[in-house]
C-alpha cells in the first residue's frame, strides 16, 4: 500500500497527538491518582436500611477537615437533602440509589459521576468557598428528574 | 499530488451511467420515505423541547418532555438513519453489483416490513407516553414490554436486510475471484459486519435480560451488565451512521466535483480499522460510574484513541481528492484551487459542511473520551451539543447531500435547479441553527447545564439561573437555534416531497465514482473479511470478557422495575 509523503507526515503527526493525550490521561491517572470515579462497593439496593453504610445516611467527621458524607439517591431528591460543612474542609461523598440511576453532580466541581443501583460510586471535593452549592442529578430517572436536588451550605469561619 | 504511480490510462469520466432496477429503486425508495415521515416528527419534537426547556412554552399537561425526548431521540437517532442508510445501501448496492436476485430482494422487502412493524409499535407506544424512557432505556426504569420486543423488531429486520446485502456481495465476489471487490460493496459489507456484531450486545440485553424482566418473568435485572451490553452496540452505532456518510464522502462526492478517488487500499484501510476498533470501547460512555475498574476503562480508551486513525486517514483522503481534483481542473495557488470546487451544487456542497462541523466535533470527540477529564462535561449539554455536531450536522447534512440525487434517481425523476437551490438554503439555515444550538450547548454544558432535563431554576439558584442568562450561553440561545433548525427540517422535508413527488419525470445521474486507479493493486489480505471478523473478535473479548465476568460474578442483587416513575 502506497503512502504518500504528505499523508505520512500527516499520520505521524495525528497518531502522535494521539499517543501524547492518552501519556497525559496515563499518567495524570496511573502516577498522580486522578481517576475516574469507578468504586467497586456493591449494596442491595432494596435493603439499604439493613446495610451498615447506608442505614444512616448523613455526614461524619473524619478528622479536623475531612468528612464523609453518605448519602442516597432516589427519585426525586437525595438522603438527607442537606449537609453543611466549615469553609476549607474536604468531603468524601459515598452514595448510593435506593431506585434506578442517578447522578451526583456539583456543577463548578468536577464532582460528577453516575449512581447506579447497587453500586457505591465516591468522589471527594475540597470547599475552599463558603456558599450555598446546588447539586442536581444530570441522569434521567422519571418525570421529576428536574426537581430532583439538594444543597451543600459551605460554612464561612 | 499523485497517489499511485500506475499509468493512467483509465477514462473515469466515460463510465456509463447504470441506472438502479426499478424493483431495486422501490425498495431503496421505501425506506427513504419512512425515514423522512420519521424525521419532520422528529424535528417538531426537537423544536418543543427546545422551547420548552427555555421556559418560552408550557407543554400541555397530556405531553411530557420526556416523552418527546424520546420521540425525538428514537425517530431521528434510530429510525431515520437506520433506514435512510439502507435505501442507500439497496440503491447503491443494485447499481454497483448488478440487479438483486428475486429472492434476495424478498429478504430485503421482509426486514424492510419487520423494521416498519417494530417502528410504528415504538412509535405509538411513545405517543401513548408508554415508554418514555428515552431512546438509550437505561434499566431498572420500566416501560411498556411491548416498546422492546419493537426495539428488537428493528433489529432483527435490520439484520434480514443485511443478510440480503451481504449475500448480493459475496455473490459478486464469488463470481468474480480475482478482483478486488467494488468500493461500495466493500464499505457497505464492512458497516453491515459491524452492524450485525454490535447488534449482538442490545440483542442480548433487551431479549435476555430486560423482555423477560418487563413481561415480569424475572423479578430483577443486572443493571451494570445492561448498560454495558447496551454500550457494546451503542458506540459502534455511531460508526453505523457514520461509516454510511463516509461512503458519500469516499464514493460520490468525488464523482460530483469531477474527479476521482485518491486511493482504494486506504478507503479499505479505513474502514477495517472501524471494524476492528469501534466496538471493544464502550466504557467510553461509562467512564463516571462504579463497577469497572480503572484499569479496563483506560484500556478502552487507548482503543477509543485508535479508531480516530481511521478519520484522520479519511480526512486526508477526501482534501487530497479535492485539491487533485481542483488542480486538474487548473486550480492554482496553496489554497487557491478551492475556488475551483462546484460550491453552487448541493450535492457537495451540503456534505462539505458536514466534513467542516466535523473537525470541531470530532476534537469534542477526544475530549469527551480523555479518560477522568470525562467528569467535567459527563451528562451536561455539552455531550448533547457534540451529537448534535456529528450525527445531526456532519452525517445528516451528508445524507441530505445524498438524498437530493438518489431520490430523483430512486423515483425517476430530475433534480431540479429549483430543489438545488432550496438545497443550497437548507443548508445554511441547518449550519446558522446548529451553530446557535450545539454552540451554545456546549458551553451551557461546561457551565453543568444538564442534558435529559426539563426546564428547572432548581429554586432559582444562581447557579442555575445563569444558565438561561448568558448572552450567548443561555437555553434562549438554544432554542432560537432550534427555531432555526425547524425552518431548516420542514425545508429539507418539503424538499423530499417535491423530489419524491414533483418534479418531472426524467433522468438523474446516480454519482458513483469509478474506483481508483491503484483498485488493481489491492492488497489481497485486505479483502480477508474471516481475518478481519477474528480480530474484532479477539478484540473485543480481550476488552469485555474479565469486566463482564466481574460484573456477573460479583453482581448487587439486581433492580426490581420501576415504571411508575416515568408516567
Amino acid at each position: 500500500m502506497h503512502l504518500h509523503k504528505y499523508e505520512k507526515i500527516w499520520l505521524v503527526f495525528g497518531i502522535g497527538s494521539l499517543a501524547l493525550f492518552l501519556a497525559v490521561l496515563g499518567v495524570a491517572a496511573f502516577a498522580f491518582g486522578h481517576q475516574p470515579p469507578s468504586h467497586m462497593t456493591t449494596v442491595d439496593s432494596q435493603n439499604l436500611s439493613e446495610d451498615p453504610l447506608f442505614s444512616e445516611p448523613g455526614l461524619t467527621q473524619i478528622n479536623e477537615s475531612t468528612y464523609r458524607a453518605t448519602l442516597i439517591a432516589q427519585a426525586f431528591g437525595y438522603n438527607p437533602n442537606k449537609i453543611e460543612v466549615p469553609v476549607g474542609s474536604t468531603v468524601i461523598f459515598e452514595v448510593t440509589s435506593a431506585d434506578v440511576v442517578h447522578s451526583f453532580t456539583i456543577p463548578g466541581t468536577n464532582v460528577n459521576f453516575m449512581v447506579t443501583p447497587g453500586h457505591v460510586n465516591m468522589a471527594e471535593h475540597t470547599f475552599n468557598e463558603p456558599g450555598e452549592y446546588l447539586v442536581i442529578c444530570n441522569e434521567y430517572c422519571g418525570t421529576g428528574h428536574h426537581y430532583m436536588q439538594m444543597r451543600i451550605e459551605v460554612i464561612s469561619q | 499530488m499523485r497517489q499511485s504511480n500506475v499509468v493512467i490510462d483509465y477514462k473515469y469520466d466515460n463510465e456509463p451511467d447504470i441506472s438502479v432496477d426499478p424493483r431495486d429503486g422501490k425498495l431503496g425508495m421505501v425506506h427513504i420515505h419512512v425515514a423522512f415521515v420519521a424525521f419532520i416528527i422528529g424535528v417538531f419534537g426537537g423544536l418543543l423541547q427546545g422551547l420548552a426547556r427555555g421556559g418560552m412554552i408550557q407543554l400541555p399537561t397530556w405531553l411530557g418532555y420526556y416523552q418527546i425526548l424520546t420521540a425525538h431521540g428514537v425517530l431521528l437517532a434510530l429510525v431515520f438513519t437506520t433506514f435512510i442508510i439502507y435505501g442507500f445501501f439497496f440503491a447503491g448496492m443494485s447499481k454497483t453489483h448488478g440487479t438483486f436476485s428475486s429472492r434476495l430482494r424478498k429478504t430485503g422487502w421482509v426486514g424492510f416490513y419487520i423494521m416498519l412493524v417494530g417502528t410504528l409499535i415504538a412509535t405509538v407506544l411513545i405517543l401513548l407516553n408508554e415508554a418514555s424512557v428515552l431512546y438509550t432505556f437505561y434499566v431498572p426504569l420500566q416501560g411498556h414490554w411491548l416498546f422492546y420486543a419493537a426495539l428488537a423488531l428493528v433489529i432483527v429486520g435490520s439484520w434480514i436486510s443485511a443478510v440480503a446485502l451481504l449475500t448480493h456481495y459475496f455473490k459478486w465476489k464469488k463470481a468474480n475471484p480475482d478482483k478486488p471487490t467494488p468500493l461500495f460493496g466493500f464499505m457497505t459489507t464492512a458497516t453491515l459486519i459491524l452492524w450485525m456484531v454490535a447488534g449482538l450486545g442490545v440483542a442480548a440485553t433487551v431479549l435476555v435480560q430486560i423482555l423477560p424482566w418487563a413481561l415480569g418473568l424475572t423479578s430483577e435485572v443486572n443493571v451494570l451488565l445492561s448498560r454495558t451490553l447496551f454500550w457494546y452496540f451503542g458506540h459502534p452505532l455511531v460508526y453505523f451512521w457514520i461509516m454510511p456518510a463516509y461512503m458519500v464522502w469516499y464514493l460520490v462526492v468525488p464523482k460530483v466535483i469531477g474527479g476521482r478517488l485518491f486511493s482504494s487500499s486506504l478507503a479499505r484501510l479505513a474502514f477495517v480499522l472501524f471494524l476492528l476498533f469501534s466496538i471493544p470501547v464502550g466504557f467510553h460512555h461509562q467512564l463516571m460510574e462504579s463497577g469497572v475498574t480503572e484499569f479496563w476503562k483506560y484500556v478502552q480508551t487507548i482503543l477509543t484513541f485508535v479508531v480516530v486513525v481511521p478519520s484522520l486517514l479519511t480526512a486526508f483522503s477526501i482534501f487530497a481528492t479535492f485539491e487533485q481534483t481542483a488542480r486538474e481542473k487548473g486550480g492554482k495557488g496553496v489554497i487557491g484551487w478551492i475556488k475551483t470546487l462546484p460550491w453552487g451544487d448541493v450535492r457537495f456542497f451540503a456534505p462539505f459542511m458536514g466534513m467542516i462541523v466535523f473537525i470541531p466535533a470530532g476534537a469534542g470527540g477526544i475530549i469527551n473520551a480523555s479518560f477522568q477529564l470525562n467528569s467535567v462535561v459527563h451528562n451536561t449539554l455539552w455531550v448533547v451539543g457534540h451529537f448534535h455536531l456529528t450525527v445531526g450536522t456532519t452525517v445528516l447534512l451528508t445524507f441530505f447531500g445524498m438524498a437530493y440525487w438518489l431520490i430523483p434517481v430512486l423515483t425517476g425523476r430530475r433534480f431540479t435547479k429549483h430543489a438545488n437551490r432550496c438545497g443550497i438554503v437548507q443548508t445554511w439555515l441547518w449550519v446558522i441553527g446548529m451553530f446557535l444550538m450545539s454552540g451554545a450547548m456546549h458551553i451551557l454544558g461546561l457551565f453543568g447545564a444538564p442534558r435529559r432535563t426539563a426546564y428547572a431554576t432548581y429554586g432559582d439558584h444562581p447557579q442555575a439561573l445563569q444558565w438561561f442568562e448568558g448572552i450567548f450561553a443561555s437555553h434562549v440561545t438554544v432554542a432560537i437555534g432550534g427555531v432555526i433548525l425547524t425552518a431548516a427540517g420542514v425545508l429539507m422535508f418539503y424538499n423530499f416531497i417535491h423530489l419524491a413527488f414533483l418534479a418531472p419525470k426524467g433522468h438523474t445521474e446516480f454519482p458513483m465514482t469509478p474506483d481508483p486507479v491503484d483498485t488493481p493493486n489491492t492488497p489481497a489480505y485486505l479483502e480477508n473479511w474471516k481475518l478481519w471478523i477474528g480480530i474484532a473478535v479477539v478484540l473485543i473479548l480481550f476488552a469485555y470478557t474479565i469486566p463482564i465476568y466481574e460484573m456477573i460474578v460479583n453482581a448487587p442483587p439486581g433492580s426490581p422495575p420501576f415504571n411508575f416513575l416515568i408516567k
